[in-house]
């Protein structure tokens, strides 16, 4: 046996020996030692959607899973999990499963490209923060979508997309009411709403209504329309702006009243528990 | 030419200035309403002191400081108040403006009496003037000149430069100014001077205004005031850039020049504080350059603080050619604007006109990491890294990278092979770091 074999065998032996012996330390001492850990958690982290969007007040499924673990959150608190995810959440836990009224956010800004004017052609950083530094904005409106993307991006679902006409779309199938994509519009336009809310005023300029016609064909001009027919408590005024009152909607019929086509209703989403695209889309 | 530093960095860009440089600053005849906006310098906005109807007269206040950090707005020409409304900026935003129906009669007001003794006044009583006739910093950052002029007692201040570089390209406001007037420039620096308590004034000038040196260094014989030619490198006219050329002194990262005991005030304010101190005049109008290849006759005017850009841009004969981009102030640091229909202010230097062959195309293509822009900039920074921080959002990176001290100069995006929107980045992080040390701060606090 030459000296080279000899050497390649001592390592062998005393790697493993060397392992053998540490493993049998940490062994020891999580047996005398180690704090039990709540096998309940690894389960629950499973049921959560895993985008570690925040929108539960926590840093992330994890620390959302050991909270509900420890009985410091309810179940409904994640905006993102699926009626479905929650109800076996509740069953693991044993306790009651609150109501939720799901929300989905919604851009309130109907005027892309075909229908608003831009004001110049933007070259530069695509993205709508970074637009907003150029003299703030090339849209012509001053308080419409960009369509840069910044809040599809932000999405940790996937649920946003840009247009072939330039404005931001909010795919409520998938939207589950996180509320990133609000905090990451520099136009603030997107407000997360009740997912059964029937009708939106996509628009959110607060300026005159001949000022907003001027740039874009579907403005809301202020023209109290839509107040007069459901009523002040169904729709509000703010300033030259009709504004939905989310917690008492009026009826999906009031759209058909509106002259630019800028209150526009909307269907329900469909029930989408069974194949959960948000989370594949996610895992993709 | 005497010996100077060679600060570090900078660029070669083509001036330009020979458009607009020969022309003669012109008065601009009177409009029938000017749009005057009340904030128009860094700092708190000042407080209305008309009310819709009334009337004012030319030089009369229309809002005075609203603290320390703010300046006074007055009216360009006499009239009535016809509304306070919101109005599209040069800057992009939006903000209050006082809509003033000129009367024609181009009344002054007499409010602010000539200072003739001002060799003798109190320091303090200058200062005063300087606060009283609203003036800020003319170079185009507006700060307020008066805050710059009240160093605390732990800075002594030595040194007042006078800056007469120019080095943007394209503008010659200050040229021009610099061969027009240059008896209100010297007594703008020793009212400045007497302010401040300093022997030492210094006129920087680039050889590329050999005029402008020749007749200010003429004029300056026997006054004390030193006159110096600099060799041309862009942006020798930052304010540090040009502490370190003439003085040798650095100013350390994130100081201020008071930290070297120097000041610096541009040669448009010094001729301001001039006018404001020996004839009583406020800060209402300024020289501004209108240039490009599109307009018809580039030239200087002296423009009311109000004017749109729309009629300013109709003295110099409007355009022979669609321009490209309109840049409010020069190539390298000025704003582009999306419309005409914003008002001059006190910080309008130039209205620039690019033709389509004059403007680059950002493709967005990666870096190539050659270091041109470190090369370049002026600051020592790494443009590149920086970009790529920032594209990936890492803000928190751009922060220990030093991104404040970006003085959005533009060499790194001139020096870019591969046409990267560098001073973009720079801007957003440096609104986004403000932003994250605001939000620490307001936690702190709670």
């Amino acid at each position: 046996m030459n000296a080279q074999v000899l050497q390649a065998v001592w390592a062998v032996v005393l790697l493993t020996g060397t392992g053998t012996v540490l493993g049998l330390v940490v062994g020891i001492v999580v047996k005398l030692f180690g704090a039990e850990i709540d096998p309940r958690i690894e389960e629950i982290e499973g049921l959560l959607p895993g985008a570690n969007c925040g929108g539960c007040g926590f840093a992330g499924c994890v620390a959302f899973a050991e909270a509900l673990a420890h009985g410091k959150a309810e179940p409904t608190a994640c905006p993102s999990n699926s009626a479905a995810a929650v109800e076996r959440i509740c069953a693991l836990l044993g306790v009651a499963a609150g109501t939720r009224n799901p929300k989905v956010a919604v851009v309130l800004c109907g005027g892309d490209n075909a229908k608003a004017r831009q004001a110049a052609l933007y070259n530069g950083v695509v993205d709508c923060k970074d637009a907003m530094l150029v003299a703030g904005g090339a849209k012509g409106c001053r308080f419409g979508c960009l369509g840069l993307g910044t809040c599809a991006r932000a999405c940790p679902f996937a649920a946003i997309e840009i247009t072939a006409a330039g404005i931001a779309r909010v795919h409520r199938e998938f939207c589950t009411g996180c509320g990133k994509c609000v905090a990451a519009c520099p136009r603030n336009l997107i407000r997360l709403v009740p997912a059964d809310a029937p009708v939106h005023v996509l628009c959110s300029s607060p300026e005159k209504g001949a000022a907003k016609r001027g740039v874009c064909e579907v403005a809301c001009i202020g023209c109290r329309k839509c107040v007069k027919a459901s009523g002040e408590d169904h729709i509000t005024m703010n300033g030259f702006l009709a504004v939905v009152n989310y917690d008492n909607p009026p009826t999906a019929e009031v759209a058909a009243v509106c002259p630019t086509g800028c209150l526009v209703a909307t269907t329900p989403p469909a029930e989408t528990e069974t194949a959960d695209p948000a989370r594949e889309m996610v895992h993709a | 030419m005497p010996e100077q530093v060679r600060f570090r960095g900078g660029v070669h860009p083509d001036d330009g200035k020979s458009l607009s440089q020969a022309a003669a600053i012109q008065d601009a005849p009177l409009l029938e309403t000017y749009t005057v906006p009340l904030l128009q310098h860094i700092g708190a906005p000042p407080k209305l002191v008309v009310a819709k109807g009334g009337k004012v007269l030319r030089g009369q206040r229309l809002a005075e400081p609203s603290g320390f950090v703010s300046a006074a707005v007055h009216a360009p020409t006499s009239g009535t108040v016809k509304e306070v409304t919101e109005v599209a900026l040069p800057t992009g935003r939006t903000g209050p403006a006082v809509v003033l129906q000129a009367d024609g009669e181009d009344k002054a007001d007499e409010g602010l009496a000539p200072l003739t003794d001002w060799a003798e006044a109190e320091p303090q009583v200058l200062k005063q003037r300087i606060v009283d006739a609203g003036i800020v910093g003319m170079g185009g950052a507006a700060f307020p000149t008066a805050v710059k002029l009240s160093p605390p007692a732990t800075k002594p201040i030595s040194v007042l430069i006078l800056n007469g570089v120019e080095c943007e390209p394209c503008l010659t406001a200050d040229h021009r100014l610099m061969l027009e007037q240059p008896e209100a420039v010297l007594t703008g620096a020793r009212i400045l001077a007497r302010v401040l308590g300093v022997r030492t004034v210094r006129i920087g000038i680039e050889a590329n205004k050999p005029d402008a040196i020749a007749l200010l260094t003429e004029k300056a014989r026997g006054t004390g005031i030193e006159v110096s030619g600099l060799r041309v490198r862009y942006p020798q006219g930052a304010e540090k850039q040009l502490i370190h050329a003439l003085t040798g002194r650095k100013v350390p990262a994130g100081g201020l020049p008071m930290d070297v005991g120097v000041v610096v005030q541009n040669v448009g304010t010094a001729v301001a504080v001039a006018e404001a101190v020996t004839l009583g005049k406020t800060l209402y109008e300024r020289v501004t350059t209108i240039t490009g290849r599109p307009v018809v006759r580039p030239g200087n005017w002296r423009l009311r603080v109000g004017t749109p850009y729309a009629k300013a841009l109709e003295l110099a004969g409007g355009v022979s050619f669609d321009p490209a981009k309109i840049i409010s102030g020069g190539p390298m640091m000025g704003f582009a604007v999306y419309s005409l229909d914003i008002p001059v202010m006190k910080s309008t230097s130039g209205i620039l006109l690019l033709a389509r062959e004059d403007v680059t195309q950002f493709t967005g293509e990666a870096c190539i990491r050659c270091g041109r822009c470190v090369d370049a900039c002026p600051m020592a920074l790494m443009p590149g890294t920086l970009s790529v921080q920032i594209e990936n959002e890492r803000f928190d990176l751009a922060e220990t990278w030093h991104a404040l001290d970006c003085i959005e100069c533009g060499c790194c995006a001139y020096a870019c092979p591969a046409h990267r929107p560098l001073v973009q980045h720079l801007r957003r992080a440096k609104q986004e770091v403000m932003a994250r040390r605001r939000a620490a701060e307001n936690k702190s606090k709670r």
